[in-house]
């Protein structure tokens, strides 16, 4: 018994995904701990993506469950909320492999927006806000303080009211998961973090994840093909290939498992057979 | 191997020009030079003419004016159609000559009937206190469409229609219960913003064209059940006799209890006109003010997030069904009081008023202005409204100045007068404005 299965923040149980005929996950099983950083990988194809899609409710998922326990003690099932209130009420937010920021708004903007439901509340549906009412007025700069507080963590304090589309790429990387944790999430999920980062900007952004998983009530989840990442950073590694799960296991143990190594790397044509049968996909 | 060598400036221009002098040749001679008349003097008798003089002119006209605008715009190097923008005023406002622009339209607006009433009499001024009254009506109606195009980034074509059903509330509400313009100026906004939530909800999937039809579409049919419910809206022959305003309780009418005995003025029936013009400034003030202090608020910011990236926006936990919704009810909502005003001042409405032109007019006024920005609708509301009326003069040649005057403008800014966004919330005082390159124009 790992520690990931003692107490497990999002347990994916059963999860299967069809697209017409093509199954793109089937029957995946596996829990995300508490307080870890987790890693799905797996070559091209292998349908991280499709994961996460469900758990954010982009996608319906065609069979199984998806139980969130927040750290207050409620559980959603993520595959019946409408994709808003996964990240709304259960805590659920995300980032994109191709980055979606608003560009045409500022960074402090872009992390405003993240702060929208408490502000919408604090502003009593934008009635009492527009009429002045007290609660807004703080809550307003509450919430600049919390954007304030993330753009020192990744550093861009200095250019708030840029737009966001003037920011390189690393930059909008890091404003893209600051965003995401502007919701204030109790798992994040990151869809390749660090592609197209150079050595440096992938550093910061592992510094970054270790801070969140440190300070904050966060556990991380992430797609990632950059090994080092993945190898230096994660407490987790869940290994899919073709839509169904090869390994799961510390990162020590799926860095020499086999079958993690013929996926990646393939294999012996006389063993072909042999693996085949093992993974399952014979 | 030698590139085909290319032929001078010259050569080239008239080789294409003969080319097109040939082409029209052969259209003017069946199109111009020959025309088919009824004799006046032999009875009805048919007869051919030949205009061969004609066709000569056009063939002339169609090849020197080619010529010179290949010499001097098509064929060259540095078309001057390029360097347009640099002829042109710097459009680049700062923030110092825009709060001038803005200051100086609201005190202009402010003093404008007394000034027009100094110089030109009470008689004089009519005409154009008028036209201020039409030009603020699209001023409002501009601000109001510019809450769903330039903030949510919804393609609106059939805006027309909450002007329509704000209209048409007052006007029914006054015929059939006698009711006051006061208390149906918020019913009629009511009304159309709930008008706005039903058309909003079938087209929470759709984006861009498909929205754009979709809202043409309820435009034309607002209009056509107003044409075709006889019974009810009077149809074709409109609602005549719709009542005036009236000012804190005091009509304005000649002898006792009207607004001038009141006051102890001479009866004048420019009082009513100034005070519709006030009445209009003050409603698009009210317009500008809840617009502008939405978007510095999450529901404005949500709208312009909706307009750069609505997965994006799902993904932070935003309700993007009832920020579309809003955005929709709130833009008809101006429009439905802007329509009550319409109809307490022409005293008669029919389904004339509100066709396609009136959506395409106003989508117009905020394009030209620059999506999002109030000063830009300002500015080309003044331009478009007012302009229209000033061309009165050219009669059918009007439409023709008027689009040269657009194309000219969309040529010059592609992205309207007023193109740069100003951000909501600033950590810094002087936070510079965002280009719109980078904002997007929301296509849904």
């Amino acid at each position: 018994m790992s520690t990931w299965d003692n107490n497990p923040v999002l347990k994916v149980e059963h999860l299967t995904m069809r697209f017409g005929g093509l199954t793109a996950i089937n029957d995946l099983s596996f829990n995300i701990g508490r307080g870890d950083i987790t890693a799905l990988i797996g070559p091209n194809g292998a349908g991280k993506t499709t994961v996460f899609n469900c758990i954010t409710g982009f996608y319906k998922p065609t069979e199984g469950r998806l139980v969130m326990n927040r750290s207050n003690g409620e559980k959603h099932l993520l595959e019946r909320m409408a994709d808003f209130k996964i990240t709304a009420d259960a805590k659920v937010a995300r980032t994109f492999q191709n980055i979606r920021l608003f560009g045409g708004m500022t960074i402090l903007e872009n992390l405003m927006v993240a702060q929208h439901n408490p502000l919408m509340v604090a502003s009593n549906w934008t009635i009492g806000g527009l009429l002045g009412l007290g609660g807004y007025k703080k809550s307003n700069v509450d919430a600049i303080e919390t954007a304030k507080y993330w753009l020192e963590r990744i550093d861009l304090i200095d250019r708030a009211d840029a737009p966001a589309a003037d920011l390189s790429y690393g930059d909008q990387r890091r404003l893209e998961i600051a965003r995401a944790m502007c919701t204030g999430p109790e798992l994040l999920c990151l869809d390749e973090p660090a592609a197209g980062l150079n050595p440096k900007e992938s550093l910061e952004l592992n510094n970054l994840l270790q801070y969140i998983r440190k300070e904050h009530d966060t556990s991380v989840v992430l797609i990632e093909h950059d090994m080092s990442v993945v190898m230096e950073i994660s407490d987790h590694v869940v290994v899919l290939d073709y839509g169904v799960k090869i390994s799961d296991g510390s990162p020590e143990f799926v860095k020499n498992d086999p079958h993690v190594i013929a996926a990646y790397l393939g294999v012996e044509d006389d063993e072909v057979d042999q693996v085949e049968e093992e993974v399952g996909i014979a | 191997m030698q590139a085909r060598q290319k032929d001078s400036l010259l050569v080239a221009s008239v080789k294409d020009s003969l080319g097109a002098a040939v082409i029209t040749f052969a259209l003017a001679c069946v199109m111009i030079g020959l025309r088919v008349d009824v004799a006046s003097g032999r009875g009805a008798e048919l007869f051919l003419e030949h205009r061969w003089l004609a066709v000569a002119v056009a063939v002339l006209v169609v090849f020197a004016g080619r010529l010179a605008m290949n010499i001097f715009f098509w064929k060259r190097e540095d078309p001057p159609s390029l360097n347009l923008s640099g002829l042109m005023p710097k459009g680049g406002l700062g923030a110092g000559s825009s709060n001038i622009i803005k200051y100086g339209l609201l005190g202009l607006a402010v003093v404008l009937p007394f000034v027009l009433m100094f110089w030109l009499g009470a008689r004089g001024s009519r005409q154009y206190i008028d036209l201020a009254i039409l030009v603020l009506t699209y001023v409002m109606l501009g601000w109001g469409l510019n809450i769903v195009v330039g903030l949510a980034g919804l393609l609106d074509l059939g805006y027309v229609a909450f002007y329509a059903v704000g209209a048409y509330s007052y006007a029914l509400l006054a015929h059939y219960f006698g009711f006051s313009f006061w208390l149906c100026l918020p019913l009629a906004g009511i009304l159309a913003a709930f008008w706005g939530i039903i058309l909003g909800f079938p087209v929470l999937r759709l984006r861009g064209d498909y929205l754009a039809i979709v809202t043409l579409a309820f435009g034309e049919i607002i209009r056509v059940v107003l044409l075709n419910w006889y019974q009810f809206t009077g149809g074709p022959d409109g609602l005549s006799g719709i009542p005036r305003p009236s000012f804190f309780g005091l009509e304005f009418t000649r002898g006792e209890g009207g607004f001038a005995s009141f006051f102890g003025l001479d009866y004048s029936s420019i009082h009513r006109i100034i005070f519709l013009y006030y009445l209009i400034f003050a409603m698009a003030l009210f317009t500008n003010f809840v617009t502008m202090r939405l978007r510095r608020m999450p529901i404005g910011r949500a709208w312009e997030a909706l307009r750069e990236d609505e997965i994006a926006c799902r993904a932070l936990g935003i309700n993007t069904t009832n920020t579309k919704l809003t955005a929709f009810a709130l833009g008809a909502m101006f429009a439905g009081f802007a329509g009550s005003f319409f109809a307490t001042r022409q005293g008669f409405i029919s389904p004339e008023s509100f066709t396609f032109l009136e959506s395409a007019i106003i989508l117009a006024i905020v394009v030209l202005g620059g999506l999002g920005s109030q000063i830009g609708v300002v500015i080309a509301a003044i331009v478009m409204i007012g302009g229209f009326e000033f061309f009165r003069e050219f009669e059918e040649y009007r439409m023709l100045v008027f689009g040269m005057i657009m194309v000219v403008i969309m040529v010059w800014k592609p992205r309207g007068l007023i193109s740069s966004r100003t951000p909501s919330v600033a950590l810094s005082r002087n936070a510079k404005g965002i280009s719109a390159d980078l904002v997007q124009e929301g296509h849904g």
